[in-house]
């Protein structure tokens, strides 16, 4: 009996020690590893936004310039989206968005879209899809240039018609074979355009006084705001349809654009 | 641990008990990883790390786990030890870690590193215990380099396709176009193909098997001249 209980105490406390001794390992290299790894993803996201974006078009902290964007049927999300705003000499030169296309060929197809100021498509980049490899998968650049139908692309260039792939009648090619897929990028590159547009003074006039002398944009219509833009959950109103965590974002937009880039 | 031993730690690692193609083990990433070279050896340098690794970390303790809970304690031991590389890895070796990083949690729910944990490393040295896990994982990536190969050909008829993601712009003009023109060959890179380019593999080393043994019976001679 003693023995019985000395040995399973026994046994069950160098389980413990293990239990302890991992744990304290784990939690120590995540606190040394913690901000190299925070640098290191932000970085790599810098790098995936400028491979839509060039470097050279804007001057800003744009990892920081965070925009939350609330669920939109025209973004294709279904929970609020990071939007990331590029400025240049501290006139808004460009937007980065996220985007999804919900009816690719086996699911939704994440798609990153920078528009720049006037309208005109800087790049498109696929983010994260699950086509058929070796058949759908030319969406990605890693495959294919395909893509770059986009570049330079406007919603005042094409017509809506024209936003569809050759063999519907638009302007962008596809490859044989598969049609489902660049159907539905290119439906929802548009899509996000015409979100651009309906929302552009909202996403880039931000209310503040920082920078009153800059030129007004410009502001074809009065943006056609929904409900879904202007309302957060507990039904509160905010301007640009932002939840409150995000004003220290919105704040330091207009305080630090000047901070060139090395 | 004498030459002897040593070598046949490194030939039952690479041959004999071969993971991917006789001990049949930790199947679930094989198949997924290998679509093409680079891939197959991203996740096989990885686990050959992780295996050795686990397998000294194991050796070491041994002699403290008692045999009623050592399952548990050898799982928390390797996946501390996977945990802190990705950590580790993520922090100082990014560019690695964005092209191995999502192997390395599928090291973890890979059998074979528990296998070689509990079946050698529990009963052996660490050095011995170490370099058998370092010859299982190659072994593995043999296997997955040439599935992997098989597959990208048949697939896509490159090879090496990817280099680029791993080591940067340069190593583009690695990339080796095997068949001009092709069409590409769905059901290679697809799942099915990695069971039947599997298959092969199995029985392609099961031949040669049988062959040498047979050599062995007819010739016995040709192998004393050989030993001596």
């Amino acid at each position: 009996m003693r023995t019985a209980l000395s040995i399973s105490s026994r046994t069950a406390g160098v389980l413990l020690i293990f239990a302890v001794v991992g744990t304290a390992l784990l939690a120590y290299t995540f606190s040394i590893t913690r901000t190299t790894i925070e640098h290191n993803e932000e970085l790599a996201k810098l790098a995936l936004i400028n491979q839509a974006l060039p470097a050279d078009l804007y001057d800003n902290d744009l990892i920081r310039d965070v925009l939350m964007l609330p669920a939109d049927p025209l973004l294709g999300t279904d929970e609020p989206t990071p939007a990331y705003r590029a400025t240049l000499k501290g006139q808004p030169a460009a937007l980065v968005l996220e985007a999804i296309a919900p009816d690719g060929y086996s699911g939704k197809i994440k798609l990153l879209v920078a528009i720049r100021a006037n309208g005109e498509i800087s790049g498109v980049r696929v983010v994260a899809h699950s086509e058929t490899p070796g058949l759908g998968d030319y969406i990605d650049i890693l495959r294919d240039d395909w893509i770059k139908h986009f570049d330079r692309r406007s919603a005042a260039e094409y017509k809506a018609e024209d936003w569809q792939v050759k063999k519907d009648g638009g302007k962008f090619d596809y490859m044989t074979g598969a049609t489902i897929t660049p159907r539905a990028v290119v439906k929802a590159v548009y899509k996000a355009l015409q979100y651009f547009e309906q929302h552009r003074a909202a996403l880039f006039v931000t209310g503040s006084d920082a920078h009153q002398d800059r030129t007004p944009l410009p502001t074809p219509s009065p943006p056609q705001e929904r409900d879904t833009i202007n309302t957060s959950p507990d039904g509160k109103k905010f301007g640009l349809g932002l939840r409150e965590g995000d004003a220290g974002s919105l704040r330091k937009f207009h305080v630090e654009p000047q901070e060139a880039k090395p | 641990m004498s030459l002897a031993d040593y070598s046949k730690i490194v030939k039952n690692g690479l041959w004999t008990q071969n993971t991917g193609v006789v001990q049949l083990l930790g199947m679930c990433p094989l198949l997924a990883i290998s679509t093409s070279v680079v891939n197959a050896l991203g996740l096989g340098i990885a686990t050959a790390i992780v295996m050795s690794l686990s397998n000294g970390a194991v050796s070491a303790v041994r002699n403290v786990v008692p045999h009623e809970v050592r399952i548990p304690v050898f799982i928390l031991i390797i996946a501390v030890l996977v945990t802190v590389i990705q950590f580790v890895m993520n922090a100082f070796v990014h560019p690695l870690y964005l092209v191995l990083g999502i192997f390395i949690p599928l090291i973890v729910t890979n059998c074979i590193v528990l296998a070689r944990v509990d079946s050698f490393a529990s009963k052996n040295h660490v050095l011995p215990a170490m370099l058998d896990g370092l010859m299982m994982g190659l072994g593995l990536t043999v296997v997955l380099v040439m599935l992997g190969a098989i597959r990208e050909v048949a697939g896509h008829g490159t090879l090496l396709a990817g280099l680029d993601l791993a080591l940067g712009p340069s190593a583009k003009q690695f990339v080796i176009t095997v068949l001009p023109g092709y069409k590409g060959f769905l059901l290679a890179i697809l799942p099915p193909g990695a069971f039947i380019g599997l298959g092969l593999l199995i029985a392609g080393k099961n031949y040669l098997d049988q062959r040498a043994a047979a050599k062995q019976t007819i010739h016995p001679q040709r192998v004393e001249v050989a030993a001596t």
